[in-house]
């Protein structure tokens, strides 16, 4: 029973710690080259000269502070690409006209670079967070746009026509079929948007020197600080990783089991 | 003994005795590049309260047209479908479809699955987890309830939708080819079962089917099918005792209304396999 258990434990945590050892092996390889001269040490800093910045870069820089305006910039543009994508995804959906006259445009959107249009936003928005927030939004809103779409519409017909076959109105079959079929589909809509807005609002703020961590980087790499601008850069994953982890987790309450 | 040679009829007769479902005269039409296709023409058929109906027939020959029209899911068509009189324009709250394709949602346990079409219908969430509780296990899935559909195999997804029909009590359970994904074992285990629930509900039930055991082991008449275009060429009174289990199947007399069915169905079969290969080569050869 016991050796069961331990079994199962062994099995499951096995994943995380096959990740972590390579993470390890990784940094311990960079810090082996780096020590023997194959990696310049002056474009890439050791990782136990990162690890010893962490320290400097929380206390002298105001980590707390910037990390919170990072992770507001990034959950306000979160919260708009969730609710204006599927919402507007919805709507094209249901209008075949609009969706067959803007797929198309919106496809092309998600691919173009729109962080360049930065001096427009701040011209309309000013210097502000909200600049910031705008550019994450426009560049992570494409893809929940189009996967919402997609996850509509490929509902496979037979459960469309379970909901018939019940007599369902039109808002229940939307509410009790087609949204919960198309949720995995509007998720990796919704994985790509956050991927694209985080991008985004860290480049943003590192071009426009507007706080949080973006600027920071960019603070830290103009005084070639490089130890103390990796030690930034974790703060900029730890923001994507927190945002994921929330995202799977909401996914799950959603869709406990596929 | 029933024996298999007795003759057959394509007058149904028990629309004279008087049918909770009546087809009449259904013709349907599709436009095809080809040009317009009938699939099904002047095909009529009465199912009688607690009757067991078998639809068999080659693949092309409109069952599926035929299951659609009759559970409200097609219109379109000539003729009229009626249910304990009241006809059939849209889905009818008396007709419970049990479809091909896996149909479980699978964002829904067992239970919630089965309690689907209570809770559209406004009953509160006690009430009807215990009604849905009751036709999970009519379906023998106890201890399954919490489960996910994708921690089931392939026959109790399949029972889980049955249950799921079942709850909403319909008059006439509708079912096409409900066992045709799964293998030959289970589909007979199945069977087993339906005829369990059947006799036990007295639920009328029209199964569509190309399988012809299936249909014998189930039915208490078979109306057999033509290719293309879909026509009533033959009804089968099943004679076989009740109830009936999947033993069945090992007994002479099934064996000779299996024969009987499928001197039938060899034609037609053959027929639509002439039917595809003509025009593969016409396709190949323009």
């Amino acid at each position: 029973m016991i050796a069961r258990r331990s079994a199962s434990l062994a099995k499951r945590a096995a994943p995380a710690a096959l990740g972590l050892g390579t993470l390890v092996a990784f940094l311990l390889a960079v810090e082996v080259l780096i020590r023997i001269g194959v990696i310049n040490r002056h474009i890439v800093p050791m990782p136990t000269q990162i690890a010893a910045a962490f320290e400097r870069v929380i206390v002298e820089e105001d980590i707390p502070a910037r990390f919170r305006l990072t992770f507001m910039e990034a959950l306000a543009a979160s919260l708009m690409i969730t609710v204006v994508g599927v919402l507007t995804g919805v709507m094209l959906y249901r209008f075949e006209l609009w969706r067959r006259a803007c797929e198309t445009w919106i496809a092309a959107l998600a691919s173009a670079p729109t962080v360049l249009m930065y001096p427009l936003f701040l011209v309309i928005f000013g210097r502000s967070a909200w600049t910031i927030i705008m550019m994450g939004f426009v560049a992570g809103l494409p893809p929940v746009i189009l996967k919402t779409i997609e996850g509509l519409a490929t509902t496979r017909r037979v459960l469309i026509n379970v909901g018939r076959s019940f007599n369902l109105t039109s808002t229940q079959q939307f509410t009790k079929i087609l949204f919960p079929a198309a949720l995995p589909t509007i998720f990796v809509g919704l994985r790509l948007g956050l991927i694209f807005t985080l991008i985004n609002i860290v480049g943003v703020e590192f071009l426009i020197n507007f706080g949080g961590l973006g600027q920071l980087i960019n603070d830290l790499a103009e005084r070639y600080d490089l130890p103390g601008t990796y030690a930034a850069i974790f703060f900029v994953i730890l923001v994507s990783v927190c945002f994921f982890i929330f995202t799977e987790k909401v996914e799950r309450w959603l869709r406990p089991v596929d | 003994m029933p024996s298999a040679a007795e003759p057959a009829s394509v007058c149904d007769d028990a629309a004279a005795t008087g049918g909770i479902l009546v087809v009449e005269d259904i013709v349907k039409q599709f436009d095809t590049p080809e040009g317009p296709l009938i699939a099904i023409d002047h095909v009529s058929l009465t199912v009688k309260p607690g009757e067991f109906l078998g639809v068999i027939g080659p693949s092309g020959c409109g069952k599926s047209t035929l299951f659609n029209i009759i559970g409200g899911l097609v219109d379109g068509y000539e003729g009229a479908v009626t249910v304990a009189g009241d006809r059939v324009t849209g889905p009818h709250a008396s007709i419970g479809m049990v479809f091909q394709e896996e149909s479980t949602f699978p964002w829904r346990t067992v239970i919630e699955n089965a309690a689907f079409p209570l809770e559209v219908a406004g009953m509160g969430r006690r009430q009807r987890l215990d009604r849905a509780r009751h036709f999970v296990s009519l379906v023998g899935l106890d201890g399954f309830e919490n489960r996910y559909p994708a921690e089931l195999s392939g026959g109790m997804r399949q029972r889980v939708a049955i249950a799921r029909t079942l709850a909403s009590e319909p008059k006439i359970l509708l079912m096409d080819e409900p066992f045709a994904s799964l293998d030959e074992q289970t589909r007979l285990l199945l069977g087993d079962k339906v005829l369990q629930i059947q006799q036990e509900l007295q639920q009328t039930t029209l199964i569509i089917t190309h399988n012809i055991t299936e249909a014998v082991q189930l039915a208490d008449r078979i109306l057999v099918m033509t290719y293309r275009p879909g026509r009533v060429k033959r009804i089968v009174d099943i004679k076989l005792p009740r109830p009936r289990s999947s033993e069945i199947v090992s007994s002479e007399a099934f064996g000779r209304y299996v024969a009987q069915i499928w001197n039938d169905l060899r034609e037609e079969a053959s027929r639509g396999m002439r039917d595809d290969e003509s025009r593969l080569k016409a396709a190949e050869h323009p």
